[in-house]
């Protein structure tokens, strides 16, 4: 059963590399135009096509973790999951309608959804693994 | 669901990684079962049943809430 652990090491490894190639890809794609080859359209598309088909590959991997988690782990996530997804259109669509109503000064950054996404995703997930054990 | 997983685990001097190992869950999911928080899946039941040669019913005893 060694091998399970093994197993689960492995996936682990292939979505965080994966994930850090993937930031990387996105940093290169929003960042190159301005400052690597000059709003070059092609270089632009390809950029953004590779990062595009590396997401999806991130969440292959990220799919592989999960199918190999047990029926607890399963329940902890998409318990997380759930919540993370339901305060996160809540949350979201009351940003979008405070930027509408322009009631905050600016503009509602997509970036500040993400991270709201990870972090509730991060926090419910650890709540979870408390709350069971 | 009252159980008696932890009681027949440490009879046969099993740990809570030893036993997750045998079964292919993880550790936390035995220590979650033993503090019968979660209920486990009908096929992890049946390995636990094979495991320590009783039947699921003197496993597990359901009590209707």
């Amino acid at each position: 059963m060694k091998t399970m652990k093994l197993e689960r090491k492995k996936r682990i490894i292939r979505l965080a590399v994966w994930t850090w190639t993937w930031v990387a890809t996105l940093a290169m794609a929003t960042f190159g135009p301005k400052f690597i080859w000059d709003d070059h359209i092609f270089l632009t598309t390809f950029a953004i096509t590779v990062n595009l088909i590396n997401g999806i590959l991130m969440i292959s991997a990220n799919r592989d973790l999960f199918n190999h988690f047990d029926e607890f782990e399963r329940k902890i996530h998409l318990e997380a999951m759930a919540l993370t997804l339901g305060l996160s259109v809540v949350i979201g669509l009351t940003y979008s309608l405070l930027d509408t109503t322009n009631l905050i000064s600016g503009d509602a950054e997509i970036s500040f959804l993400v991270m709201f996404i990870g972090i509730t995703y991060l926090i419910s997930t650890i709540i979870n693994l408390k709350r069971f054990q | 669901m009252k159980n008696r997983i932890r009681e027949l685990r440490v009879e046969r001097k099993l740990t809570q990684e030893e036993l997750a190992e045998i079964l292919g869950v993880s550790r936390q999911s035995i220590n979650a079962i033993e503090k019968e928080k979660f209920d486990p899946s009908l096929t992890t039941a049946f390995k636990m049943s094979q495991l320590f040669k009783l039947p699921i019913e003197q496993l597990f005893l359901y009590q209707p809430e």
